[in-house]
């Protein structure tokens, strides 16, 4: 599986081959660096792992750095990537380049926290009716059945912490790499606020 | 953020936006019919311009036959070809929604007058 992480800069929209405006999201890929290679003699899976964004010295503990030994200072996002299709020695630095073949794209992120909020908006339930007196407007209705069970079931869909999740994004088209400013431009949009950290993968299902 | 406004400005033209609200303007538009490409001329009045940087878009208004006519133009889209200005217009607001509302002389705009110096 081919994929880089990157930060998420925004969206704006761009005219196509065809003159239509078509709205992208602008990720931005900084350098990727290959922190180790596992291999199915050592680890029993292939798999690559990379690192980006530069991390302070003052933040960083021994044990972390010592990660990064001899590869590069050490990096704040690390990523294994199963099955890396390219080949990639220790130290080699990745850039969007990696993906001047690749049309579709899946993107991986956080999702905006929207903090406590009520079964209509989480769960997108149809609550009642606003007027007419029904004294029913937003909750969430029954939650159980009567003597038998006698209990709510684990696992009902109620009120609660909603957002903050990690969300995939399938199937994104690439419309544009740019090399010289290191963006990804995929088309629609994707989860989590502006300068979050997302990890572009080449498409599972295309 | 700078890296979506350097974005934008590569596509951004600089050779259209030669006109203002109030003015008859004629745009040159491609149109793809199947495989051919052809330019149809769409003349009207500017009444409003919509949105910035690479969303800009302009309002333009015209009478086709006693129906009131409006087409909204991406103002950098790459299948404007070019936009002539008619005829300046002296017009003391931004937009021009008022005209909607009236028909015949009361619907014009009068022409701006730029004296020589």
């Amino acid at each position: 599986m081919l994929g880089l992480i990157g930060k998420k800069i925004g969206m704006t929209q761009v005219f196509d081959a065809n003159g239509i405006l078509t709205p992208v999201t602008v990720i931005k890929i900084e350098d990727n660096v290959v922190i180790e290679n596992r291999t199915v003699e050592k680890n029993g899976y292939n798999s690559c792992v990379l690192g980006s964004f530069d991390k302070k010295k003052s933040q960083t503990t021994k044990p972390y750095a010592g990660q990064f030994t001899d590869v590069c200072a050490p990096k704040k996002t690390l990523v294994e990537m199963r099955d890396f299709d390219k080949e990639a020695a220790v130290g080699e630095v990745l850039k969007v380049d990696v993906f001047n073949d690749v049309s579709f794209v899946d993107v991986v992120g956080t999702s905006k926290g929207k903090g406590f909020q009520g079964g209509m908006k989480r769960h997108n339930f149809a609550g009642g009716r606003a007027t007419h007196g029904s004294k029913f407007h937003r909750d969430i209705g029954g939650t159980a059945m009567s003597a038998s069970p006698s209990r709510t079931f684990k696992g009902k869909r109620m009120a609660g912490r909603m957002g903050a999740d990690k969300v995939t994004v399938q199937n994104l088209r690439v419309v544009r790499v740019d090399e010289e400013m290191q963006v990804l431009l995929v088309k629609g949009a994707i989860p989590g606020p502006a300068q979050s950290v997302v990890i572009v993968k080449k498409a599972k299902k295309k | 953020m700078d890296v979506i406004k350097a974005i934008e400005s590569e596509q951004m033209r600089d050779d259209v936006l030669n006109f203002h609200v109030g003015d008859t303007i004629k745009v040159y538009f491609k149109i793809r019919e199947g495989e051919k490409e052809r330019v149809q001329v769409y003349e009207g009045l500017v009444i409003a311009f919509n949105n910035g940087g690479i969303r800009k878009t302009v309002t333009v208004r015209k009478n086709s036959y006693g129906v009131g006519v409006e087409r909204i133009f991406p103002v950098h889209s790459p299948r404007i070809e070019k936009i002539d200005v008619v005829r300046r217009g002296r017009v003391r607001r931004a937009k021009l929604y008022y005209i909607r509302g009236k028909v015949g002389k009361a619907a014009k705009v009068p022409e701006l007058i730029v004296k020589r110096r």
